[in-house]
């Protein structure tokens, strides 16, 4: 190989010698080479996600960030004007429209919708943090057969249809349902209670949905604790909750960041839950994007606001991607 | 070798308090049996330790060591019996008020905290200790632990002999009144080993604390104790001195699982206040001692002899009829200090010889392999045990 690639840039004549040296030397078939001889398995085997993410997360990514910087057409729908264009002046002009961004800092709609998602997602989380702590623990603790069915109960709902389960509160929640019915049978209150179509409609929805993805890194987190820890706590003078407070929880806090942003990350952007059960007076920000975009269909600022919800959402997956690399490091010990 | 001078060390101060019937104990395990559901781990185990002991507990893995130990942390709760300590019943007292520190065989150590934290958690955890009392403590156990460059370290940071010294740390800094190690030198090297056994003892005696130390590396204990109590199957076989344990076991247990021994089985056929004789046929032969049994007559008695109380002789002794046998040399092994020689006499057994190289040999000097020769020993040296 070496050899005859070696005779052919000899025999390349002329003027463009040099670049044929060079595309010999560095050409196609060079990179194929150089990939096989240099790139174990293990690189080509994670090149595949990253190749995977490249092409449906980045490329569908840049399009959107793209329309939003584009000027809304009262058609409703692309094409839209190029961000990059060559000017015949041999000018390159590149065209950012930030309308659809100031609007929505402007908005006080989008601003409160964005403040009164987050406020459901972090109390949300809170919540499914304070059930889901406890339960991750008890089950932890229990006898291996019982575990096995406890985390069975967690994973069941799964087997119905998310839309499903949140219709089903409907019918729980609504001025006749359930719970109303019941309440009035036990006498506890006269009149039935408005609980559908409130904050704490979305707040149960919520809870409910997300609790097994608090639950599941926390338990996972907190089987591996080793018992000998405690008893060593115990012996050098700590009671059970100065033990918890100072050895369990401290040890927990990669399950307890792991559960609260696989919660909190999607309570954000939720769209299914509010829609069904929320306020129909304060929107959440997953629903203003719907609504931009069917109902207004206004692509540039439907895009401006999934840009902005990213934006939102990266900071806290930045933090997660921060707290699971020392986890690793920790564990790798 | 540091047994030994151990021990001599002990005969000067002789602090034996479980010779006088009157002392009070310190720690007192009361009839204590533990199960585990039908399985017995620790069989109405009773014992006194003494306050400034170092007790050894020694056994072969899974004999309830361990179990014992952690009864007496309170981390497992006696099935029946009853644990005193310093006169208190400790039933109803949780781990965490006793005055009682362990350092754990896995060391369990708090992998999120520095070493300087690790040792410091006991100390806040006492009322009435200022921070800046807690730090100097904290400093002066690292001290005396040579573990001071270390203190901003985390456990897993440390290699496993430093680790090792963590956890003694974290047990001492608390002074407690009784310290249980649970196999606390399991994972050291022999060098760093046995330095860290004198620094125990040196701890324990200038410190004070009362030390129960499980182990089941017969060396160890044997620097270390004041008094070991043999463990089997869940019960104290024989509780004395290293000496006691060594040189006069009481059962084939104790006497096989304390340093090697040739056993020979035999029937007692003369029993006199002065004196004894066993004919054994696995010796094809008799053994006389100078001490008498004062068993049943003609009774199943075995006769336990040391390697190193065997002399070899190259021709035979003067008296042949009484300890002693003639075998061929099998194999021998060259071990610098000593020499181990496994010989195959008549009857077809093979016993166990050291002897200590004393002198520079030339290779036709040395015991050769498959030379015959006679094995003698003195009338004081087989410890005669009748189960
Ligand atoms: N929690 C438990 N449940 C059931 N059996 C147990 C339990 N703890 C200990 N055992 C059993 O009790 C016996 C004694 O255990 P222990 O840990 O005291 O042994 P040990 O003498 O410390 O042994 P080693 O030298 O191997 O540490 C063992 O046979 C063990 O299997
Ligand atoms: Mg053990």
């Amino acid at each position: 190989m070496k050899l005859a690639t070696a005779r052919m840039s000899r025999a390349a004549p002329g003027r463009l010698g040099p670049v044929w040296t060079f595309l010999f030397r560095y050409g196609p078939p060079r990179w194929t080479e150089y990939v096989l001889r240099n790139w174990s398995g293990q690189r080509l085997v994670i090149a595949v996600p990253y190749l995977w993410l490249l092409v449906f997360f980045l490329v569908p990514f840049l399009i959107v960030l793209k329309i939003s910087f584009a000027e809304f057409s009262p058609l409703g729908r692309p094409p839209y004007e190029p961000v990059f264009q060559w000017l015949e002046e041999g000018a390159l002009q590149i065209k950012l429209l930030i309308g659809s961004y100031v609007y929505l800092f402007n908005e006080p709609l989008y601003v409160s919708s964005w403040i009164y998602s987050v406020k459901v997602a972090l109390i949300s989380t809170l919540l499914c943090l304070c059930l889901g702590y406890p339960m991750a623990y008890a089950i932890a603790r229990a006898t291996p057969t019982y575990r096995n069915v406890f985390l069975m109960l967690v994973i069941l709902p799964f087997w119905t249809s998310f839309l499903l389960r949140v219709y089903a509160w409907i019918g729980l929640l609504k001025t006749d349902g359930v719970i109303n019915n019941f309440l009035l049978w036990l006498g506890i209150i006269d009149e039935p209670m408005s609980m559908l179509y409130t904050s704490f409609a979305v707040y149960i929805g919520i809870v409910y949905s997300y609790l097994p993805f608090m639950i599941l890194p926390l338990y996972s987190n907190l089987e591996k604790h080793d018992n000998t820890l405690l008893e060593a706590a115990s012996d050098l003078g700590a009671g059970p909750i100065k033990s918890f407070m100072r050895i369990t929880l401290p040890l927990s806090f990669p399950g307890i960041v792991a559960g609260s942003l696989l919660v909190f990350i999607p309570a954000v952007g939720e769209y299914v839950i509010p829609s069904l059960l929320g306020r129909t007076d304060q929107l959440m920000v997953a629903k203003l994007l719907s609504d931009e975009f069917f109902l207004n269909r206004d692509w540039p600022k439907a895009s401006a606001v999934a840009i902005a919800m990213l934006m939102l959402l990266v900071v806290p997956i930045m933090i997660f991607q921060h707290f699971q690399n020392k986890e690793l490091q920790a564990n790798r010990r | 070798m540091q047994a030994a001078e151990r021990r001599v060390d002990k005969s000067k101060t002789k602090h034996e308090p479980w010779r006088d019937p009157h002392a009070e104990a310190y720690v007192r395990f009361e009839n204590i049996t533990k199960r585990f559901g039908d399985f017995v781990a620790v069989n109405n185990v009773s014992l006194k330790i003494f306050k400034k002991e170092i007790f050894c507990l020694l056994g072969g893995s899974g004999c309830g060591k361990s179990t014992l130990l952690r009864m007496m942390a309170g981390f497992e709760a006696p099935s029946s019996g009853a644990i005193y300590l310093d006169g208190q019943d400790m039933a109803d007292i949780p781990p965490y008020e006793r005055p009682v520190n362990m350092m754990f065989q896995s060391y369990a150590l708090f992998p999120h905290m520095t070493v300087e934290k690790n040792i410091a958690f006991g100390l806040e955890q006492e009322k009435g200790l200022s921070r800046s009392e807690i730090a100097t403590r904290v400093t002066d156990i690292l001290d005396i632990v040579k573990l001071g460059q270390f203190a901003a370290r985390r456990p897993h940071q440390l290699s496993g002999g430093q680790r090792q010294r963590v956890a003694l740390a974290r047990a001492l800094v608390k002074r407690p009144k009784l310290l249980l190690l649970d196999e606390p030198l399991g994972a050291l090297d022999k060098k760093l080993r046995e330095a860290t056994q004198f620094e125990l003892i040196n701890i324990q005696e200038s410190l004070g604390v009362t030390f129960i130390v499980v182990t089941h590396d017969q060396e160890e204990a044997m620097t270390l104790a004041s008094r070991i109590g043999v463990m089997n199957r869940g019960e104290i076989v024989q509780i004395g001195t290293p000496t006691e344990i060594y040189e006069f076991p009481m059962t084939k247990f104790v006497a096989d699982f304390i340093g090697s021994v040739n056993m020979f089985e035999g029937q007692l056929i003369e029993d006199l206040p002065d004196r004894a004789r066993i004919q054994s046929d696995e010796l094809g032969g008799t053994i006389f001692v100078d001490h008498g049994i004062s068993s049943a007559p003609s009774a199943t008695v075995w006769a336990a002899v040391r390697p190193e109380k065997i002399n070899i002789l190259r021709s035979p002794p003067a008296d042949t009829k009484e300890n002693c046998v003639k075998g061929v040399v099998k194999e021998i092994a060259y071990m610098g200090d000593v020499s181990i020689y496994l010989v195959k006499i008549d009857t077809g057994k093979t016993v166990r010889v050291t002897l200590p190289n004393v002198e520079r040999l030339s290779d036709d000097e040395r015991i050769a392999w498959d030379e015959t020769v006679w094995l003698s020993w003195h009338a004081s040296s087989p410890v005669i045990v009748t189960q």
